[in-house]
């Protein structure tokens, strides 16, 4: 008891978050690493020490009065490295070391903000202060986030000042394994892996199984390309998902955790592997769990690259060591999981939302969402947006509002805003399908979604724009899963592979209507006789994709024609005689002589020589060379 | 040479292994784990030393080989010195991941079918989870977005100008 209280003690007030405070803050996201922000971090130092000869002490980095460090994603990528500064909430965006200096002497040192750092409104051309004068901060809604770019990872007193482990704390000292059920059935609370299966009744089911030994386990293996929500908060909040994992394990009567994180999330792996351990050091785990008695081991393991483990039963075989292939269900992992033994497995955003549910109550939570999907869900807004990165709305947000308000309207392939060259948005990743642009008022959400043949899946959201062959597309996912299927089900094995040699038929012009109809009925086939979710959903894209852009396949199939020019044997190369101001460039670049025409005067490109390279296109200044 | 090598036992000859072994307790459930180690000692897991490790664990040499070939980390072959990992997940895609690839190839002169460089090894990856970079190139542990073609091929002339230098 004594050890857990001395930790919480140490949390009060005391953390350097405190109010009052001056703070420097460096996202140390995985994005923000990349683009140079601990040379940032390295510079800010430099010039903190310097300063402390002429300044005396207030820009000593270590002092009360001024605080740096470094935090998990903000969700910003793009426009990183971040550096925010606090109270003032001056929120510098893509901060080189070189601008260091600057920050120190005007912001830290006189109070002045330095303007030309601060974020520009693409769409309104103003300057914005702080996060909360963004619309892309502005209309969302942090809650699993919240800590996350606020608070260190890397020190546990920092999560603690923040109410850290006081709803673990509440779990183990004032509540029953029953009543935790309760809350959580009642709060709603549906598992943000993909399925969205009530976690209370999860719970539940493996706190009524016999037997003194049970496992719980972290499911941080998010491997659907284009996702990358549980990477965010693993590496912005370790610590929350600790706590999740004791809360349930608690709720089950467990006492060893798993947390299995993908091994190409290096930076995670680090920071889950310092929180086990720091959690272990203060007492919160290990043989006397808030000095009540109870044991809590926590182990992290690393994944070893396969995107099949995201499914439950394989992911417990390659805890044990096995190749990770999927079991049929029953018998549930709740009854017969790891080692035989009952095993509750949530994904890392799931767990993550625990803690607070806890502490406020479900009444509390129930009161963000919709009835059916309650809560917050974390989005990776990435493709053809404005604004790419990580986003947290409530359930039952538009997909107007996140991808024309949050995501500040879909762009061109240069990166330019431009009107209606939305085409369509993928969500769910591998298992998911397509949303198109009539769907802009469609509320997000479990239900919603499932009801017009796509799902919440992990939570990517790829926007497209009108350059973006739907085809290809399709041919993408289907290349990932027919590489990823473990090959246990003969129809996921095989069927995946005739998919994507169909789609071949199509790229290629070599199929015909009967190659469509084909896809759907193998397609439909293979979401029959598969045991697990990857082969139960890999259809998906293709079916999503031949049902709201048929024309698009038929345009392949019957005029032999990409109209984005992106399969590169249906690309028809054409100038439009309207734009061409016949300026000769392009015949000048053609490589192989293709392009006629004079000055001034329209050209032509004559398909039987044009090798489809595309040279003509990007030369054009005028874009008036279409279909490639 | 190979009169020497009769001399030395296999626990001589992997020693460190064998401490690797030791570490997970030669627990066959710590399969994984021990081969993650294992390739991070040896830069991949030759076929010796999966052999040794079967015989180690007391399980079918096939069921190691089965895991190692299971999971995409494992490489059964020797890589460059430089692992250049393209992702080419959902965003990267969209963003054009493919030209960059293409652009590699193009440089070091290999392709998909003959990927052998004896100095960089390329490697397609699904997703890095750094989409909002996209699309990204991993060389080694250093993580660099929003790739252009040209930008990765600078990047690989680096890289040979550096070896180039210590030769």
């Amino acid at each position: 008891m004594s050890k857990a209280t001395t930790v919480t003690k140490k949390g009060d007030g005391k953390g350097p978050v405190a109010a009052g405070k001056r703070r420097v803050i460096i996202c140390a996201g995985t994005g923000c690493v990349s683009n140079g922000a601990l040379k940032v971090y390295d510079a800010f130092m430099r010039e903190m020490k310097e300063n402390v000869l002429d300044f005396d002490v207030i820009l000593k980095p270590e002092s009360d009065n001024l605080h740096l460090s470094k935090s998990g994603c903000q969700g910003f990528c793009q426009m990183g490295p971040l550096v925010t500064i606090l109270p003032d909430e001056i929120f510098y965006t893509k901060v080189t070391p070189n601008d260091v200096a600057e920050i120190v002497q005007k912001t830290l040192l006189k109070g002045e903000v330095v303007e030309w750092l601060l974020y520009n409104d693409p769409n309104t051309k103003q300057f914005c202060k702080g996060t909360h004068d963004i619309p892309f901060y502005q209309r969302q809604m942090r809650y699993v986030l919240k800590e996350c770019g606020l608070i260190d990872p890397e020190d546990i007193n920092e999560y603690i000042s923040h109410r850290g482990y006081e709803g673990a704390k509440k779990a183990f000292l004032s509540m029953s394994a029953e009543d935790i059920c309760k809350e959580i059935l009642a709060s709603g609370l549906r598992g943000r892996g993909g399925g969205g299966f009530p976690t209370g009744r999860k719970w539940d089911a493996a706190r009524v199984q016999p037997g003194a030994k049970k496992y719980v386990i972290c499911n941080g293996d998010e491997g659907d390309p284009g996702a990358f929500m549980d990477r965010s908060v693993m590496e912005g909040n370790p610590h929350s998902v600790i706590e999740g994992l004791m809360i349930a394990a608690r709720a089950i009567g467990a006492d060893e955790a798993y947390i299995y994180v993908r091994a190409e999330y290096p930076l995670a792996v680090k920071r889950m592997y310092k929180a086990v351990a720091d959690a272990e050091a203060a007492g919160i785990l290990g043989d006397n769990v808030f000095g009540t008695g109870q044991k809590m081991k926590c182990v992290v393991m690393e994944g070893a690259g396969a995107f099949v483990c995201g499914e439950e039963t394989a992911l417990i075989a390659s805890i044990e060591g096995m190749r990770g292939m999927p079991v049929p269900k029953p018998p549930f992992p709740a009854q017969s999981g790891l080692w035989g033994k009952p095993t509750v497995i949530n994904n890392v955003e799931t767990l993550a939302q625990v803690p607070r549910i806890l502490l406020d109550g479900a009444d509390e939570y129930r009161k963000i969402g919709t009835a059916t999907s309650p809560g917050t869900k974390t989005f990776a807004l990435t493709g053809h947006v404005v604004n790419t990165g990580l986003i947290e709305v409530p359930f039952g947000t538009t997909l107007g509002e996140i991808v024309m308000n949050i995501g500040g309207g879909v762009t061109d392939d240069q990166g330019k805003i431009t009107k209606d060259v939305f085409k369509a948005v993928q969500i769910g990743g591998p298992s998911g399908g397509c949303l198109t642009p009539d769907m802009l008022d469609l509320p997000l959400d479990f239900d919603s979604l499932r009801s017009v043949g796509a799902m919440v899946g992990s939570g990517g959201l790829v926007v497209m724009n009108q350059k973006t062959c739907m085809v290809s597309v399709a041919r993408f996912f289907m290349e990932f899963t027919q590489r990823e299927s473990c090959g246990k089900c003969v129809l996921c094995r095989e069927g995946t592979k005739q998919l994507l040699s169909l789609l071949d038929d199509v790229i290629e012009g070599r199929a015909t209507l009967e190659t469509l109809s084909l896809m759907e009925q193998l397609g439909r086939a293979v979401q029959k006789g598969s045991l697990c979710g990857l082969g139960k959903t890999a259809p998906n894209p293709v079916l999503s994709t031949l049902k709201y852009f048929r024309h698009e396949y038929e345009s392949h199939v019957i005029d032999k024609y990409c109209p984005t020019g992106r399969c590169k044997a249906l690309a028809k190369p054409m100038i439009n005689a309207t734009k061409c101001k016949g300026c000769t460039l392009c015949v000048t670049v053609c490589p192989v002589g293709a392009i006629t025409g004079g000055k001034k005067l329209p050209h032509k490109i004559n398909q039987e020589v044009c090798i489809k390279c595309g040279a003509c296109a990007a030369k054009c200044k005028f874009n008036a060379i279409e279909g490639v | 040479m190979q009169a020497t090598e009769t001399h030395v036992t296999p626990a001589e000859k992997f020693a460190n292994v064998c401490a690797i072994l030791e570490k997970h307790g030669r627990h066959p459930a710590k399969l994984i784990p021990i081969l993650q180690a294992v390739q991070e000692e040896y830069g991949y897991l030759p076929e010796e030393v999966l052999t040794f490790v079967a015989v180690a664990l007391d399980v079918p040499a096939a069921r190691v080989f089965g895991v190692a070939t299971f999971y995409a980390h494992f490489a059964l072959e020797p890589r460059g010195k430089y692992v250049v990992r393209l992702c080419n997940g959902t965003a990267c895609h969209v963003k054009k991941s493919i030209p960059i690839l293409d652009a590699l190839y193009r440089k070091l002169g290999i392709s998909e079918k003959k990927p052998k460089h004896e100095l960089i090894t390329i490697e397609i990856v699904a997703c890095l989870g750094a989409c909002g970079l996209a699309p990204v190139m991993v060389i080694n542990e250093d993580v660099y977005g929003q790739m252009t073609p040209d930008r990765a091929v600078k990047l690989i002339d680096e890289i040979l100008e550096k070896e180039a230098a210590l030769v």
